[in-house]
């Protein structure tokens, strides 16, 4: 079977492990930052896509190509996915595609860039970003394109020119095919996305990403302007303390922990 | 009349229980609006869902049925909904983030040529624009955004269990409207193969009125018998966070959290879980949590309305034998 051509999308986001306390809202009240002390990561979630295509590659030969779609990046940071294995980086960049809440939008710049890249088997997506939670963008992407379209897989393989994949659903997996080209959406039961090894990482310094700006991509500017609007970002408000239950050692404070949730009506 | 149109789900005949969520919802925005409230009802069997639907709050129902929607084909759903959407010309759709309005409600959004209000905890509707305000959490539940969308229909999906539905009126009164669609098995761009879903062992984590959850701080799986224990003495159900999970500890369908599942119950136990921002996103609509942990420090003590501070090795056993002289 000839080699796959795949495409990974990734996006950069604020590092969904830093404490919730650092995070800042801007003064427009409409943008949540983090301070720069902070380096940003590739979307956790879009690790696992990544993961699923190299696992593809391994098993049959596959050429990788990583979307992404953003006003800023560290190109450092978007390396990384050179470094596990990726054969092309494309950052879409352009100071229109900044504070993209609208995932239609965005959606509709991968549509272009997907064209532009030309022929692909499969389009592989994280399930959601992990800083607006969306998980929308791939779904969208898919109607865009019109492919069929699989969520949530645990397990991709490919035969015969089509896709096979395990689909996870409540307490079990759904098996699914579909032929190609298709999109489907990777999650984290796929298992333990690999780590970079240091030789890859040096290479990969040396590789230069593709930029593709609004204009490369022939989009139409009215076609960026967003339906949705942010009116405001908040932090929501904690009112309630926590109770500590004390006692002179935890048998009793167990019991006693008992005893409370009891008097509250709760157990 | 245009109006607000819910996109409903049927489980074996009957109506879904977020779908009645999602009707209270459509009902009290009609209350400002005077608009008027329809379901879409789609599958094979529809049963009583129609009048069940009715009585939860909608004006008109609009029913496709046919025997091609036994299996969740979301190919075929979108074109059933879109064909709803076509004859209903709603002004607003309302779906709700189940598993099925994950894959659905983007998709339909996207035919109905507009962007998605996703995961919304409320809509209100903006006195000086006559449009909706959705508030959502992003960030794993540690921001909430007010977002407004300049679409038309306004599309949103609610999450679950954030609104109660209405008591069921059995005299309420409502048009059922047949809606006539050519649905095709070769619309399907995917086949769905087999399923393999495990038996279900013990309480269903979603239903659950309280849930028993345990992390990293249990150190290993064997301490997971104990959780199992006191579960079982509670009638509660059983979770973790990743952190176990990805230990390989517990089952994956145990995650509790951003990406995994979303409980609500009225009490959340948890055990040595630090509270990190994407497990809380999938508890943090518990009415009561409960922390059991080392660390005076960690977060979810800031999440919780009852805490211990000290070691579940000993705390646990406490608690089991508590509950039992309850009893």
């Amino acid at each position: 079977m000839a080699a796959l051509n795949i495409i990974v999308t990734a996006k950069q986001v604020i590092d969904h492990e830093i404490p919730a306390s650092a995070l800042t809202i801007d003064a427009t009240s409409t943008q949540v930052t983090a301070p720069s002390s902070f380096k940003p990561i590739v979307n956790g979630f879009d690790d696992y896509a990544l993961e699923a295509a190299l696992r593809l590659k391994e098993a049959g030969g596959a050429t990788i190509t990583v979307l992404s779609v953003g006003s800023q990046f560290d190109v450092n940071i978007m390396r990384k996915t050179l470094a596990l294995g990726a054969d092309r980086l494309i950052l879409c960049q352009d100071p229109a595609f900044a504070n993209l809440a609208d995932s239609f939008t965005t959606a509709r710049i991968i549509a272009a860039a997907i064209h532009k890249v030309g022929e692909f088997d499969l389009v592989l997506c994280g399930r959601q970003a992990s800083d607006w939670d969306n998980a929308q963008v791939p779904l969208v992407l898919a109607e865009l394109l019109d492919l069929p379209c699989i969520t949530l897989a645990q397990k991709i393989e490919v035969s015969d020119g089509k896709v096979t994949v395990e689909q996870v659903v409540l307490d079990g997996y759904r098996v699914a095919e579909a032929g190609l080209p298709a999109l489907i959406t990777v999650t984290n039961e796929l298992g333990q996305p690999r780590y970079p090894a240091l030789r890859n990482i040096m290479a990969a310094n040396r590789k230069r990403p593709t930029t593709w700006t609004a204009q490369d991509l022939d989009l139409d500017p009215a076609m960026l302007t967003p339906q949705l609007e942010v009116v405001e970002v908040a932090f929501p408000s904690k009112a309630q303390a926590c109770e500590i239950i004390e006692g002179e050692d935890g048998g009793e404070v167990g019991r006693r922990l008992a005893q409370v949730l009891h008097e509250a009506g709760l157990i | 009349m245009a109006g607000i149109l819910v996109i409903g789900e049927v489980h074996d005949g009957h109506l879904a229980p977020p779908t009645r969520e999602a009707l209270a919802m459509g009902r009290s925005l009609a209350a400002t609006s005077g608009a008027s409230v329809a379901v879409a009802l789609i599958g094979s069997e529809l049963g009583a869902s129609a009048q069940e639907a009715i009585a939860a709050g909608a004006d008109q129902a609009y029913t496709v049925a046919d025997a091609l929607l036994a299996q969740p084909q979301i190919d075929l759903y979108l074109a059933a909904h879109q064909a709803v959407c076509a004859a209903a010309t709603p002004d607003i759709v309302l779906l709700s983030r189940t598993d099925f309005g994950r894959e659905l409600a983007p998709r339909l959004a996207c035919r109905l040529g507009v962007s998605l209000l996703q995961d919304c905890l409320q809509l209100e509707t903006e006195a000086a624009s006559g449009r909706l305000i959705a508030t959502r959490p992003v960030y794993g539940g540690n921001v909430l955004a007010k977002m407004r969308s300049a679409g038309t229909p306004q599309v949103a999906a609610l999450r679950p269990k954030v609104r109660d539905p209405l008591e069921p009126d059995a005299s309420r009164q409502g048009e059922v409207t047949p809606v006539a669609v050519a649905l095709d098995a070769a619309m399907a761009k995917v086949t769905i193969v087999r399923q393999e879903i495990r038996a279900g062992d013990g309480v269903k984590l979603e239903d659950a009125s309280i849930v028993v959850a345990g992390g990293r701080g249990l150190g290993g799986p064997a301490p997971f018998t104990e959780l199992e224990e006191l579960a079982g003495l509670l009638g509660a159900g059983i979770g973790a966070s990743r952190a176990a999970v990805d230990a390989g500890w517990v089952p994956a369908n145990w995650q509790i959290g951003l990406t995994g599942r979303t409980v609500t119950p009225d009490l959340y136990l948890t055990v040595g879980i630090s509270g990190a921002s994407q497990h809380m996103a999938g508890c943090s609509n518990a009415k009561v949590i409960v922390a059991i942990n080392k660390d005076r420090e960690a977060n979810i003590f800031r999440e919780s309305r009852y805490g211990v501070v000290g070691d579940w090795e000993t705390v646990l056993p406490g608690l089991i034998q508590g509950i039992r002289d309850l009893k």
